[in-house]
């Protein structure tokens, strides 16, 4: 038994192994078939899927594989070359921008759509606005009781994406650190890190307690999307196309895509489609939000 | 083709079967090296005092792999618990107390339910035992180390009762004899004679059991909540927990190969590795100890 165990290991690890290298740098020959190898953040993989689906339609000796894996993977990827274009859910790190360079690759950044970030909590629950100081106390673990923010007397249940999401470090910075740089506050250490958007709408769904965020696409109807203010006595807002387009809604943030070098040929015209009427309308149909001045 | 010579066949075919036993030798010390060469990088990268510090916050530098080793022995103590007396009650059921026919139904079921795989475990614990688990015990939430014992339990308990009852099956029968002659009950000589003297094989049974627990990574990634938390509270099994291979499994996927990350979760593998052979030292040292019996074989 243990020996079946240690062969399927070992497969495993060869599969794993083969996998990395296969990726092929799409060249643009004219005429011929075009491979673009993408790959990246969780949150942009429908809307990416959705674009090379689409793309697919109209020019059909382009293929764009898409992968997810989330942000750092895409970064990564690119990093060591075996990907034409990232998804990222965040800017690129400066150390990963260091590692690319040192590897002779240069990342450019397109914002190619913006996205709100939802703060999902029970339908049944009764708090209907936050703000940012309240969501950063709650998060960070500071308020433990839905009393304490204008709910029933229950306890607060915390739901986060995975350290290693795009998501996840948005929110650290943005919403439990209030945008401030030089803060070191942390997640609380009860809160509850779901590996998928889908552990965190089930346990939502059914659990009273529980408040989670998740980027506006992934948001269903049975859960309810609690209205955010930027600070006491300032008006609280629901995300949506608007709110984030005007600026009103306080957790947005942009999606990138980011390609090696001034992106030529094929990925040129893919990105450049992208960002026109027809790759935005996609991107309002999942839910994201366009570009300004693309409709 | 010519037929070879048997003396030149049997000489191919014992090679064959050596290379085979060695290999397993060889694929353990392969493994081990690769995780050693992987892992130690993150001894001298990270201080000791981060390194077994309470906070696991990788993005932060935050290594802390106390909340991860509590987390793991947390959930599969749970596990053990719940699976120990089911476990050796159904092998007892099934090898001393049912009828021909219904052991032949409940055997192969129960290796029917060593076939689910955890994946699909994980998904039943997520959508249906935790919301049971949140209404019934009151706990803010049901995913917990509790709900991850459960899942534990159940994927621990067709082990343990093949190999207790396969235990108990060879308990020589003038054992039987000889107690009830003496004037014991059934029940008596199930307790007194036939346990004690098969109890090597079970315990060997539950700690398989444990191995199977504590290296599960899937049912436990789904239902456990996945906070690395520090269980100071007695209620702990009652709060959520983050064991080792759920962090390995949720985050090496996406690290920087080389990153001082990267070697931590290397090093996590060789704590869950190092963890592992402590319970299985003391698990032969328990059973060396009693002396050995019928019954069961030792290990190691």
């Amino acid at each position: 038994m243990k020996g079946r165990a240690i062969l399927a290991l070992m497969a495993l690890m060869c599969l794993a192994g083969c996998g990395g290298q296969t990726g092929q740098v799409g060249t643009a020959v004219p005429g011929a078939q075009t491979a673009i190898q993408n790959k990246g953040s969780d949150t942009m993989v429908n809307l990416a899927l959705a674009w090379a689906e689409a793309y697919g339609q109209i020019r059909p000796e382009v293929q764009v594989a898409v992968t997810g894996g989330g942000s750092g993977t895409g970064i990564a990827a690119l990093i060591n070359g075996t990907v034409d274009m990232a998804n990222a859910s965040r800017p690129i790190k400066d150390e990963e921008r260091a590692d690319a360079e040192a590897n002779g690759i240069e990342p450019v950044e397109h914002v190619v759509a913006a996205d709100a970030i939802a703060i999902v909590v029970h339908p049944s629950n009764p708090v209907d606005g936050l703000t940012i100081p309240e969501l950063a106390a709650i998060f960070s673990g500071a308020i433990t009781n839905w009393q304490e923010v204008g709910g029933e007397d229950r306890p607060i249940v915390l739901l986060s994406r995975e350290s290693n999401s795009g998501t996840h470090v948005f929110f650290l910075e943005e919403v439990v650190r209030q945008g401030r740089a030089d803060d070191e506050t942390l997640f609380s250490t009860d809160t509850l890190l779901m590996p998928s958007s889908e552990g965190i709408s089930a346990e939502v769904r059914q659990n009273p307690n529980a408040i989670g965020y998740d980027g506006l696409g992934y948001v269903t109807d049975d859960q309810k999307v609690v209205a955010v203010a930027p600070a006491e006595g300032q008006p609280y807002v629901l995300p949506a196309i608007d709110t984030v387009k005007d600026g009103t809604y306080p957790i947005a943030r942009d999606l990138y895509i980011y390609t090696i070098g001034e992106p030529q040929g094929a990925i040129l015209a893919y990105l450049e489609w992208i960002m026109g009427t027809e790759g935005q309308a996609i991107v309002k149909e999942l839910g994201f939000v366009p570009l300004q001045g693309a409709e | 083709m010519r037929k070879l010579e048997p003396r030149k066949r049997e000489f191919i075919i014992e090679t064959v079967i050596r290379a085979a036993g060695f290999s397993a030798i060889f694929f353990v010390a392969i493994i081990f090296l690769f995780l050693l060469k992987e892992g130690a990088p993150a001894f001298w990268q990270v201080s000791l005092g981060n390194l077994f510090g309470q906070r696991w916050y990788p993005n932060e530098e935050m290594f802390g792999t106390w909340p991860l080793i509590l987390g793991s022995l947390l959930v599969t103590v749970g596990a053990v618990m719940l699976a120990l007396p089911l476990g050796l009650a159904t092998a007892i059921f099934v090898r001393e107390l049912a009828p021909d026919w219904l052991r032949e139904i409940l055997k192969p079921l129960i290796e029917v339910l060593a076939g689910i795989p955890s994946v699909v475990l994980g998904f039943l614990g997520m959508v249906t035992i935790a919301p049971l688990v949140r209404q019934y015990l009151g706990v803010p939430t049901g995913l917990t180390a509790f709900t991850g014992s459960l899942m534990l339990a159940y994927m621990a308990l067709p082990t343990i009762i093949s190999v207790a009852e396969d235990a108990i099956d060879a308990v020589p029968k003038e054992y039987r004899d000889g107690a009830l002659a003496m004037g014991a009950t059934h029940w008596q000589t199930i307790w007194r004679v036939v346990l004690p003297a098969a109890r090597s094989g079970v315990i060997i049974g539950v700690m398989l059991g444990i191995g199977r627990a504590i290296g599960e990574t899937m049912a436990v990634m789904m239902v456990t909540g996945n906070a690395a938390r520090m269980p100071h509270e007695l209620t702990a099994l009652f709060m959520p927990a983050r064991t080792m291979t759920a962090t390995i499994a949720a985050e090496m996927g996406e690290v920087a190969q080389g990153s001082t990350h990267y070697h931590v979760l290397f090093a996590v593998g060789i704590l869950l590795f190092v963890v592992t052979f402590i319970i299985n030292a003391v698990a032969s040292f328990v059973v060396i100890k009693g002396g050995p019996r019928r019954g069961g074989r030792l290990m190691g």
